[in-house]
């Protein structure tokens, strides 16, 4: 059983990549573009030693939305407000950083401490009104990022808490004090955010809370089964509540990457979508820590990659077209391999004369 | 909530003198604010008519979005089914002109639906991760499309060429007369005619008939065995099964519809909002639509409700930003109004809660001079949540709703 899981969590992903390549490629040919060739300058392209660089710095953005998003599904939970909490959290943690000047290791740390906060409690509205009004967090989360986009928008004009620099239209916070910046690692052609290194430690840290801790198994018990986590004990509507949180706390480490070591201010142009891409990534790397990792670089890649194609005459939303063909794959190959184990086991357990239809039940909700 | 009172609000919300009275009040209450502010617009007759051009796309995704929820599946791809309305209504708008727009809109749509129904119904994926798969996928395909076909044709990769308008008819006689009317400024008379003004002058047939989807929802979702069967998948599918409806197919329909309306509120906006297909054109109304569902109460006239008070908003942000600080007045006095009527009722809790919040916004009226866009961008947003915060006990969504459902093996 081990190891036809593995087998299968390896394949279903990359059979959902080649339907999507396939698919797009498909489109390619339509307007007469070769599909071998544009793919092959995009993989060169985006396989540049500049390209590379600026691929890790994306994809620790993107995998931290990822992790954010895996915690809630662990909990069943679609946590689609991770765009909200990224840009309260950034927002917030750029006004309040460039506002005081710490030594330098306090400063930063401040900075971060104030994301996870913000995110954690923007995450937490949809958690109280799931448990307490029972609002699905699908729905609250999407009215609560427009809220988040309109408020930043509205902090951000100057005079309030933002500012715009003479002779240009962009809007940004104060710039951090130097001792708020964290330092950039040479590395092949550029450099990259040392934040990158926390994004791993992020990674390892839900590996640990997850399959290490009391919280961890609770949680993955509540997400399996409502009741029977209640009968153990559980108290079922605080771990959403809690979990939520979480999830909304680190989805608001989401863009510190950028601002500590890049812009060292939140601007407009501060990227959107984080919701999509960290959901996505949470389904195609299956909620695994590594699993995310490879699909955040991969996404990464795509993004970056699809710069080249302009130049050839090919739109870049080809790739945006991919992106979504992979999710939609990824989830169908999924729901395919559970319904194809639900119904071996079901054979299994029938000749083995064993009637109960509780047992195979609970066999294949392990293993999706 | 007691029965009895349980009981006076059905009847309040019914009884249509209650209605008319309700309407005389806020008519009453516009029209003086109207004078003490100076904010003509507010009951205006091109106000009406913007209100107008800004609801119709709401309502449709809120009647696409109120389709599928019916029948126990939850759409959060409306706005990629919007998207798509607007690039195929500019395309084919283009081509063959408006009729032709909305006809392939319509059919395009469906087909969205329909793919959404075999991820979600036949295949059993998460409803959420379908919907939320194909915006992507309408954002990238509308993009994609738009360099391939609009940029030779005189556009670009986020603008379509100039589409032709649906035509456009006044009541004769009538419309003349109530916008003289309108403007002899009469207390309360004038601002009645400005409003009904808006409604009959300049009218799109598109607008009259989209707003015919109304009376229809409501006549196929509550008076016909087809509608009957639609909901009853909604709230069991289970029982429904047992009893012989398809589930799969009725939901199949449902979404196909569903689709259909959220694309047809798409081509209106390339089409009579506006004259052109514009990326980003659609701007979360596909969102805003799911929000008036729940503000409706999964009911067509309250997604006609809600789809009028936020278009009526956002018609006013951009016409003209000072009306909707005086919105704030007739809130206020509306609000004291209700917090009086709840004291004679002795309901006290409402009443203080009612009069506590009016207060608060007569503040925010004497303190802020103009309410910034921003805030007036999410206010449908922050209503929804508001709603459901001080109302979910009085909602009533299906209640399989978003819940997975497998056909039984022996039904194949």
């Amino acid at each position: 059983m081990k190891l036809n899981k593995v087998f299968w969590g390896i394949v279903a992903p990359l059979a959902a990549i080649a339907t999507s390549l396939l698919f797009v490629s498909g489109i390619l040919l339509l307007k007469g573009n070769p599909p071998y060739e544009t793919l092959k300058t995009m993989v060169d392209y985006g396989f540049t030693p500049r390209n590379i660089v600026a691929e890790l710095n994306i994809a620790s953005s993107y995998y931290i939305a990822g992790v954010a998003a895996a915690i809630g599904f662990k909990m069943l939970l679609f946590n689609i407000g991770i765009d909200g909490q990224y840009r309260m959290a950034v927002f917030f943690a750029a006004v309040v950083g460039g506002a005081v000047t710490l030594p330098p290791i306090l400063h930063v740390t401040l900075i971060i401490i104030v994301g996870a906060v913000v995110g954690g409690l923007w995450g937490s509205i949809a958690g109280y009104l799931k448990v307490k009004r029972g609002i699905s967090e699908v729905i609250s989360n999407i009215m609560l990022n427009v809220i988040a986009g309109g408020l930043v928008a509205f902090l951000l004009q100057p005079g309030r808490l933002g500012e715009q620099a003479d002779g240009s239209n962009n809007l940004n916070t104060p710039i951090l004090a130097t001792s708020g910046w964290m330092p950039t690692i040479k590395f092949l052609d550029g450099e990259i955010h040392s934040f990158v290194i926390v994004s791993v430690f992020i990674g390892i840290g839900f590996w640990v809370l997850l399959n290490k801790s009391v919280f961890g198994f609770n949680l993955r018990s509540t997400g399996m089964s409502f009741r029977a986590a209640r009968a153990g004990g559980v108290n079922a509507p605080r771990m959403i509540f809690i979990t939520m949180a979480l999830s909304g706390g680190i989805a608001g480490l989401t863009g510190m990457g950028t601002l500590l070591s890049e812009t060292h201010s939140y601007s407009i142009s501060f990227p959107a979508g984080y919701a999509l891409t960290g959901l996505a990534l949470a389904l195609l790397g299956r909620n695994h820590p590594v699993g995310i990792a490879f699909a955040a670089y991969f996404w990464a890649f795509l993004d970056r990659s699809a710069g080249v194609l302009d130049l050839n005459g090919v739109p870049r939303e080809i790739i945006t077209i991919m992106q979504g063909t992979i999710v939609l794959s990824i989830v169908v190959a999924y729901e395919l391999i559970k319904r194809i184990n639900q119904k071996q086991e079901q054979r299994l357990v029938g000749s083995a004369g064993n009637e109960q239809i509780a047992a195979p039940k609970v066999e294949s909700e392990k293993n999706s | 909530m007691s029965l009895l009172t349980k009981e006076k609000l059905k009847k309040s919300v019914s009884s249509p003198s209650r209605i008319a009275i309700i309407v005389a009040v806020v008519l009453v209450v516009a029209s003086i604010v109207r004078r003490i502010t100076g904010a003509d617009d507010i009951t205006s007759a091109g106000a009406t008519g913007a209100t107008l051009r800004f609801t119709v796309p709401l309502l449709m995704a809120g009647l696409g979005g109120l389709w599928a929820e019916r029948s126990g599946v939850i759409n959060i791809g409306l706005e990629g089914m919007m998207i798509a309305g607007t690039w195929i209504g500019a395309w084919f708008g283009f081509l063959h002109g408006p009729l032709v727009g909305f006809i392939c809109a319509a059919i395009g749509g469906a087909l969205i639906g329909l793919f959404h129904g075999l991820l979600v119904v036949k295949i059993g994926i998460d409803q959420a991760v379908s919907g939320l798969a194909i915006n992507l996928l309408a954002l990238g395909a509308a993009r994609y499309l738009s360099s391939i076909y609009f940029a030779p044709n005189g556009g670009d990769i986020s603008l379509s060429p100039q589409v032709k308008q649906p035509g456009v008819f006044s009541i004769p006689g009538l419309s003349s007369f109530l916008i003289d009317l309108n403007a002899k400024n009469i207390i309360v008379i004038s601002d009645a005619a400005g409003i009904i003004g808006g409604f009959v002058t300049e009218i799109s047939y598109a607008t009259v008939l989209l707003f015919l989807l109304v009376p229809i929802s409501t006549w196929v979702l509550w008076r016909t065995r087809f509608g009957l069967r639609l909901r009853f998948c909604g709230e069991n599918p289970v029982a429904a099964e047992s009893l012989g409806v398809k589930v799969f197919r009725t939901r199949y329909i449902a979404l196909a519809i569903s689709g259909m309306f959220a694309s047809l509120g798409g081509a209106y906006l390339c089409m009579v909002s506006a004259s052109v297909y514009r990326e980003g054109q659609t701007a979360g109304r596909g969102f805003i639509g799911l929000a008036t569902v729940i503000f409706g109460n999964w009911r067509p006239t309250g997604v006609l409700a809600g789809s009028f008070l936020f278009g009526f908003t956002d018609a006013l942000r951009v016409r003209q930003s000072t009306s909707v600080h005086a919105i704030l007045l007739v809130i206020v006095i509306l609000g004291l109004l209700f917090a009086m009527w709840k004291f004679f009722q002795r309901n006290y809790k409402v009443f203080g809660i009612s009069a506590l919040s009016s207060l608060i916004v007569g503040v925010i009226f004497l303190k802020v001079p103009k309410i910034p866009d921003e805030f007036v961008t999410f206010f449908p947003n922050l209503a929804t949540i508001l709603v459901l915060v001080l109302l979910a006990q009085k909602l009533r969504p299906p209640a399989m709703l978003a819940v997975p459902f497998r056909e039984r093996e022996e039904g194949h």
